[in-house]
């Protein structure tokens, strides 16, 4: 009897170690026989200024694996053994894939499910799902991957994928958002508004049984969390002009910028040689991303932020402008030029031998920009030439270069403008404003990108402001965009200074010797800038910078054509092609779209 | 009064009630292990839980029969009673049919599968009872020990042809009758049975080099005190020494060659040494989670995920215990460990006040096969025991073990009601 007491003893100690004490078993059972099924909200759609569709979702299968519950079913279930081969030739597979994918798998847990194949076609999905009760241990999780209608702006729009390891690594967002698998925005909008167009996930809580069938919703669905649907995304671009441009550029390497001067929003972000952007998209993104990375053209790269360009003459309104904000030149200065017996440099323009600034705009005498840029930085209220330029090199800062705008587009490059301590260690600290004249004309070491460039078109265009440029127009549901892109820049020109650099580039077009005269439009008054930059690669870069009309521009741009020669060969008609389609609506100068649109030019391969 | 009337107010009720009330926790346990959304009713035939309700019907059917049956009756039938299941238990190994490698059911048809090793072990109680009960049988004889230990031995051989070692265990329980009845050395074989198994279990939790060291120390110890207190029989604790020595040297050997891989395999996973719970420690190691993810109050009635979502294997069999554990939490186990407990002792009590040496031995006889049987296979759920496959009497599902289970009790319960007609 003894025996019979002792051993009820030892079950009941026994029992309550195991069911009250110990914790390890309860978490056990839930790992067990529950399954958080991920729920994908639908990623946000993007759309044009205009409400044109740029982007939406389309549905795909991922074949999902519990290496675990194969194992179970392998050892219990002998009625339907498993069947690798059946199901390599379903998916269309050899073993070793099988068994590398089984690994990767096993590796991520062999508890938890994780992605077998992702983005199954829904043809093989249809056949596949209907065998799938044959393999325990997999199940699908339908998901969306984007679709672009338009196959434009394939850089703005950018691209989503697969999570990598160090974006996982990154993501501190209180408790991990993102599990190896998810898709996350890799550039471009997708990038930088990831947070709004991903939504957040939801989850639903199944009861599944030992062969991982479900058994319906645990506890009621009281864990459950419904998916947020990510925002819809407007943004500044104008498709029309965007694709207008992107047919533009065909044949050439370059960029365009168009912004809108008023708000700062980007209406043109083109980017030669480009992409269809539904190459990076599904299966074959991985493929199609190996292919564009081995172009020689890197067709990848997005020349509009990450190409930094010497800007040639369009940066005499850049010099002009601080010299006059500076009180160093007037509108009335005039300069000595000599043609192209100038020195330190010469002139590529032949005009009056004293120009004013009006002409010299008009004209872009080099010698008079050299001189002004001279002025500025000898101006002795400074005290010094290296005091006067760090105030020049302030005042570009402040006119948005050498800098990043950081509003919404990722991978900005920051261009070029030296510091004083560059030029002390390059000269041993012997330096003057002859040893760095090239500046005074956008040579040298100045470097911009197209998007910088477009800025100061902007700025010219608002009369000495200007908002800093960003893709985005709104969200769909209303929300405020970030603060950074509606708030009002002001370098600090005064107005009437930047009033005059405006009369000056009316002149490039509408002057009897206007290096852009001969893209004048009768009906809308442009404003621009050539500028013809040597450059390390061969020929010169046609650059150009507009807007347009006169009074209450509603485009600002940017064109640098690289290795295209004059800035009038080919960035300035494109320019007013681009001005004309955006206010017109359309184009009247047919021979001259013809001739752009058609024209190629040879680069060489290796660049 | 007439007959009925007298019998059932002399049955031991409480006895009953014990066993009424693990039948029906057995009965809804089962329903909620195999709870079926297609079949929610309990009285659905078609399922299993349906089906134990017909095995409760017919095992509540006989068992009334029994109590209406003279108690002499299987005094006097016993040898009979045993002879037949003998003879089923030769049946069985002609024409059985395996399942999960054991060989011990006969197929009756009409999807009636009858395991004669359940009621092989009453038959031996009722066999061994009515042998000593015998007025020239003494167990001090060499004669009729050597008899004692054949009606037990026999079926039990049987048994384990049948590769049914679990139920084989079970026989051993029959010492402990033996131990009562005052059958020389059973004591002492109890004891060495003891040490054998604590050897057993440390020679392989240790290695024979530790376990050589440790008997060698304690041999010396002893020869030292036996020396020092002039002792007598020191040559009896060293021939104890002696086969202590050759049984540790010998359970290596023992334990890869005589045991199959699978039982190797569950007393290394009891042991500890062994940890691979998706391979052979699977089932404990479910069971474990089963009802430690109970808790103290358990998650309520048809709410448990393992048991009934399939995680636990035999779960409405050998494993019922889990779903007890998985639904009814602490609370749960502990009434149906203390209910059991409560039965043993009853039984007990029930068998020492017995006039007749019939009944006293059956009592003990069932006491030791019901408590082999719950010591074991509660044992094993919670990883105590190895994985022994026999099944929780009166709460898991199985037609054959319930029946004979009742029959066993029913059959006490009755000669208890009749003790005071013996003279």
């Amino acid at each position: 009897m003894g025996v019979f007491i002792a051993i009820g003893v030892v079950f009941i100690v026994k029992l309550f170690a195991l069911q009250v004490v110990d914790q390890e078993y309860k978490e056990q059972a839930d790992n067990n026989a529950l399954r958080f099924v991920t729920q994908y909200p639908a990623r946000g759609k993007v759309y044009d200024r205009n409400g044109e569709l740029l982007v939406f979702n389309e549905a795909v299968y991922d074949l999902m694996v519990t290496p675990k519950q194969i194992a179970d079913a392998v050892r219990k279930d002998t009625l339907h053994p498993f069947d690798t081969l059946m199901f390599c030739h379903l998916l269309d597979i050899d073993k070793a894939s099988f068994i590398e994918r089984m690994d990767k798998a096993k590796k991520e847990s062999y508890f938890k499910s994780s992605p077998f194949m992702t983005q199954v076609s829904k043809e093989s999905y249809a056949h596949i799902a209907e065998v799938l009760y044959r393999f325990p241990g997999f199940y699908f999780q339908t998901r969306t991957v984007r679709h672009y209608p338009k196959s434009i702006a394939a850089h703005t729009l950018g691209d989503i994928g697969e999570i990598s390891k160090a974006e996982l690594d990154k993501d501190t967002e209180g408790e991990k958002y993102y599990r190896r698998g998810d898709y996350i925005g890799k550039s471009g909008i997708e990038k930088s508004y990831e947070k709004e167009l991903r939504g957040k996930k939801g989850l639903k809580v199944m009861m599944v049984d030992v062969h991982n069938r479900e058994m319906g919703s645990y506890k009621d669905g009281e864990l459950d969390e419904e998916p947020v649907a990510g925002k819809d995304i407007y943004l500044g671009l104008d498709a029309e002009l965007q694709a207008y441009g992107e047919q533009l550029m065909v044949g050439k390497i370059g960029s365009i910028v168009a912004v809108e001067p008023a708000t700062g929003q980007i209406l043109a972000f083109v980017t030669s040689p480009t992409y269809d952007p539904n190459l990076l998209v599904g299966r074959e993104r991985g493929q199609h991303y190996k292919e564009l990375q081995a172009d020689p053209m890197k067709p990848l790269i997005n020349r509009a932020i990450s190409g930094t360009y010497p800007p040639g003459s369009t940066f005499k309104t850049v010099v002009g402008l601080i010299a006059m904000q500076s009180g160093s030149i007037t509108p009335a200065t005039c300069f000595h030029c000599s043609g192209t017996g100038s020195l330190p440099i010469k002139c590529t323009h032949s005009h009056g031998s004293s120009p004013d600034f009006a002409n010299a705009i008009m004209n872009s005498c080099n010698p008079y920009f050299y001189e002004s840029f001279k002025a500025t930085i000898n101006n002795p209220k400074f005290g010094g030439i290296k005091e006067g330029y760090r105030y020049w090199k302030e005042m570009t800062y402040k006119l948005g270069l050498g800098r990043k705008f950081d509003t919404d587009i990722p991978y900005e490059r920051k261009g070029n403008i030296p510091d004083c301590e560059y030029y002390d260690k390059m000269y041993g600290g012997q330096w003057n404003s002859v040893t760095i004249r090239s500046l005074g004309i956008g040579q040298g070491e100045v470097l911009v990108t197209p998007l910088q460039l477009c800025n100061i078109a902007a700025l010219i265009a608002n009369e000495g402001y200007y908002y800093p440029p960003h893709l985005i127009k709104c969200f769909g549901d209303s929300t405020a965009i970030p603060e950074v892109m509606t708030t009002k820049v002001d370098p600090g020109i005064d107005p009437k200074w930047v009033r005059t650099m405006k009369r000056g580039l009316r002149t490039v077009f509408s002057g009897p010797h206007g290096t852009a005269r001969r893209y004048e439009l009768k009906d809308i008054p442009q404003c621009g800038k050539t500028g013809t930059a040597q450059n390390p690669h061969g020929n010169y870069h046609s650059n150009f910078i507009a807007f347009a009309p006169e009074e209450n521009p509603k485009i600002a741009l940017a064109v640098i054509i690289e290795n295209g020669g004059y800035g009038a060969t080919w960035a300035a008609p494109i320019a007013s092609l681009m001005i004309e389609k955006y206010i017109r609506g359309y184009t009247v100068r047919e021979d001259l779209e013809k001739r752009i649109m058609e024209g190629r030019i040879s680069y060489k391969n290796e660049r | 009064m007439n007959e009925r009337n007298s019998i059932i107010g002399k049955v031991d009720w409480l006895t009953v009630l014990i066993y009424l009330a693990l039948i029906i926790i057995g009965w809804f346990s089962i329903f909620s292990a195999k709870y079926d959304e297609m079949h929610p009713s309990i009285f659905d035939l078609s399922q299993v839980y349906g089906k134990q309700l017909i095995w409760i019907g017919a095992s509540l059917l006989i068992g009334f029969i029994i109590l209406l049956i003279d108690a002499k009756f299987f005094n006097a039938f016993s040898l009979w009673i045993y002879i037949f299941f003998l003879f089923s238990l030769f049946a069985v190994l002609v024409y059985g049919k395996a399942t999960k490698g054991a060989t011990s059911w006969i197929d009756l048809g009409a999807g009636i599968k009858f395991q004669p090793s359940e009621f092989a072990k009453m038959a031996t109680a009722l066999a061994l009872a009515g042998h000593l009960d015998r007025l020239d049988v003494d167990l001090q004889k060499r004669k009729d020990q050597i008899v004692a230990a054949v009606i037990v031995l026999i079926p039990m051989a049987l048994v384990l042809l049948q590769n049914d070692t679990g139920s084989a265990i079970v026989f051993v329980s029959f010492i402990f009758v033996l131990y009562r009845e005052g059958f020389p050395g059973a004591g002492w074989v109890m004891a060495a049975g003891v040490v054998a198994i604590l050897l057993f279990i440390f020679t392989l939790i240790w290695s024979q080099k530790v376990m050589y060291i440790i008997l060698g120390s304690l041999l010396i110890l002893a020869v030292v005190y036996y020396i020092v207190a002039k002792r007598k029989g020191i040559v009896k604790m060293l021939a104890v020494f002696a086969f202590m020595f050759v049984f540790v040297f010998s359970v290596d050997y023992a334990f890869h060659n005589v045991l199959q891989q699978h039982q190797q395999n569950r007393i290394l996973v009891m042991l500890g040494k062994l940890d691979d719970p998706q391979g052979v420690g699977y089932n404990v190691h479910q069971s474990k989670i089963a009802i430690g993810s109970g808790g103290l109050t358990g998650k309520g009635f048809l709410q448990g995920t393992q048991t009934k979502y399939d995680f636990v294997p035999e779960q409405h069999t050998d494993f019922i215990f889990c779903t007890v554990g998985e639904e009814g939490g602490f609370i749960g186990t502990a009434v149906v460990v203390l209910l059991y407990v409560a039965l043993l002792i009853r039984i007990i009590i029930l068998a020492e006040r017995q006039r007749s040496t019939f009944s006293r031995v059956y009592g003990y006889a069932i006491a030791g096969i019901l408590f082999v049987h719950v010591a074991i296979n509660i044992g094993m759920t919670i990883g105590l025991v190895p994985v022994i496959g026999i099944p929780l009497p009166f709460l898991s599902y199985g037609g054959s073990s319930m029946l004979a289970f009742t029959i066993m009790l029913a059959i006490f319960v009755k000669q208890d009601a009749n003790r005071l007609n013996i003279l």
